[in-house]
């Protein structure tokens, strides 16, 4: 599984580097970016999927992800 | 700075000159049909909210009002975030529904950037207060936040009963935002003024809303008067300071955005501390858990934020269109209910009630699109530390008298009485 953010629909809610900074990060301006190259450890994959269905922008996904 | 010749000549005078805007009749009294003559302004929107807002969404969910001159309530989620995310027919350049529309030629910028402001010029508005405004940065606020959330529970010495709403939530908000802006700690009161001029006493005669709102110019023109002379490390300074396409901004652009930062953190924050205590204090099940299980509390915090969101927003309808089985007219308003939105059922499980450990919730309480909450990461902090530093101290509570509790009407929903039994 992988993580993504689209940047057009980001708007900095910040839901993500909230629920899983392990994964995520936020930029000078507070917009989210994915940390690394976005490959999710198995370990992760809950807190990916946490992350993206809290966005209220649905700006997160996650391809791979049945 | 001295002598920056922006800010030498009176504001005032210059506003006199600005081309008028429309004013219509102001109508009040009881509502007859929330459907066709809705009003967020009577003491029936306070004390029946929610199943004012369920009812249309099932029966009617864009609401009409002739009140303010024309408006819509839509009322489901999918509706709220289609206008939220459409800035090219719905315009930002009154977002407090009233009976006086600004003119047309104050967009895109309108008097409050970046708030009230469209795109293009919205963007870049925005883009210089990001930085100060970033997780990050409120984190900086966290020490002197939780500071002063216990100096609040000091004051209240040994007795029984307080009021949680005026003595506790309501002081948090303002002390944060007067420290970031560099204002002295103890105008707190006249903030509270300004803050009355601005969202409340909306119905007011024109002459007296104007009056009001010429002391809260004056207040930070004297801000930045004392900026000029004293520079300091506060976001007054910067904004005097800050450059916009090249240039330092206009003086009312200075002066709007320090309304707007005094201003849209004071009873949306007071409220949403108030409104999760009250919940709290009645519902003696989740109060048990988050005492049991602090680790829980920023959960908790989102689902309080979803289910009690205190802000409501507005738009004006930029031309005459069909939209979504209604007819607007230009400069029609839209009352924006990000509340209504959060209590979609068709998108949230169990939306009417409180899951503390709710896992999936895209709630909308700091908006959608590009005028996403600018304090939300700031909002947080303080709602988490208030709440944190409350039960740690307190422990159990309790409503002391559920009759006097009162909420606002208008567009920020919050308890403004809220007498608490404390031990
Ligand atoms: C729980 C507390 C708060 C809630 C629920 C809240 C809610 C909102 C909402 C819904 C919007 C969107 C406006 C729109 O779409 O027209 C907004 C915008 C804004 N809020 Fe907040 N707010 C809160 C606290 C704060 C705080 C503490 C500040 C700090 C100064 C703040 C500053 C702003 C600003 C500057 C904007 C305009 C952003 C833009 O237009 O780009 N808010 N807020
Ligand atoms: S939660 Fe969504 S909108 Fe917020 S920062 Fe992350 S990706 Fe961006």
């Amino acid at each position: 599984m992988r993580v993504r953010i689209d940047p057009e629909r980001c708007q900095g809610h910040g839901r993500c580097y909230d629920l899983a900074p392990e994964l995520f990060g936020d930029d000078d301006e507070g917009y989210g970016q994915v940390l690394g190259d976005g490959a999710v450890p198995p370990a992760l994959a809950g807190k990916a999927r946490l992350a993206a269905s809290n966005c209220p922008e649905r700006a997160i996904d996650l391809p791979g992800d049945g | 700075m001295p002598g920056d010749e922006r800010f030498a000549r009176d504001l005032r005078g210059e506003r006199d000159e600005r081309p008028l805007g429309t004013r219509s009749e102001i109508v009040t009294g009881p509502v007859s049909d929330w459907a066709t003559d809705f009003s967020h302004l009577e003491p029936e929107w306070a004390t029946g909210f929610y199943s004012i807002l369920a009812g249309l969404r099932e029966r009617c969910p864009i609401a009409r009002t002739e009140r303010f001159g024309g408006g819509w309530l839509p009322t489901r989620y999918e509706d709220v975030a289609a206008i939220a995310y459409d800035t090219e027919r719905f315009s930002s350049r009154s977002i407090i529904m009233s009976n006086f529309r600004p003119p047309r030629q104050i967009a895109p910028a309108g008097g409050s950037p970046p708030i009230s402001s469209d795109p293009p010029f919205h963007h870049d508005a925005r883009r210089l207060l990001l930085p100060a405004f970033t997780k990050t940065a409120a984190s900086r606020q966290e020490p002197a936040t939780r500071a002063l959330c216990h100096s609040l529970i000091d004051a209240f010495g040994d007795r029984g009963v307080v009021d949680a709403a005026s003595e506790y939530a309501q002081h948090i908000p303002m002390r944060v935002i007067a420290r970031m802006l560099g204002f002295p700690p103890g105008d707190g009161p006249r903030f509270r003024q300004f803050v009355e001029a601005t969202l409340e006493g909306i119905n007011l005669p024109p002459e007296e809303r104007i009056e009001r709102m010429t002391a809260l110019f004056d207040y930070l023109l004297a801000q930045v008067r004392d900026h000029l002379d004293r520079p300091r490390d506060d976001l007054t300074s910067y904004l005097i300071s800050a450059e916009l396409h090249g240039r330092k901004l206009a003086p009312e652009h200075v002066t709007g955005t320090m309304a707007l930062l005094l201003i849209a953190g004071i009873d949306t924050t007071w409220s949403a501390i108030g409104a999760s205590l009250w919940h709290l204090a009645r519902t003696p099940s989740d109060l048990e858990r988050l005492l049991a299980d602090p680790g829980l509390l920023p959960t908790a915090v989102e689902e309080l934020l979803r289910a009690y969101a205190p802000v409501t927003m507005a738009r004006l309808v930029k031309e005459d269109m069909h939209w979504r089985g209604v007819d607007m007219r230009a400069d029609d308003w839209i009352l924006l209910s990000f509340p209504s939105a959060n209590r979609d059922p068709s998108v949230f499980d169990r939306a009417d009630e409180v899951v503390i450990d709710r896992q999936v919730n895209r709630h909308v309480a700091f908006g959608l699109g590009i005028h996403r909450c600018l304090g939300s990461h700031l909002a947080r902090m303080e709602l988490r530390v208030a709440l944190e530093v409350w039960l740690e101290r307190i422990g159990s509570f309790t409503l002391a008298d559920p009759s006097a509790v009162t909420w606002s009407a208008g567009q920020i929903r919050g308890p403004r009485a809220l007498p608490l039994r404390i031990g």
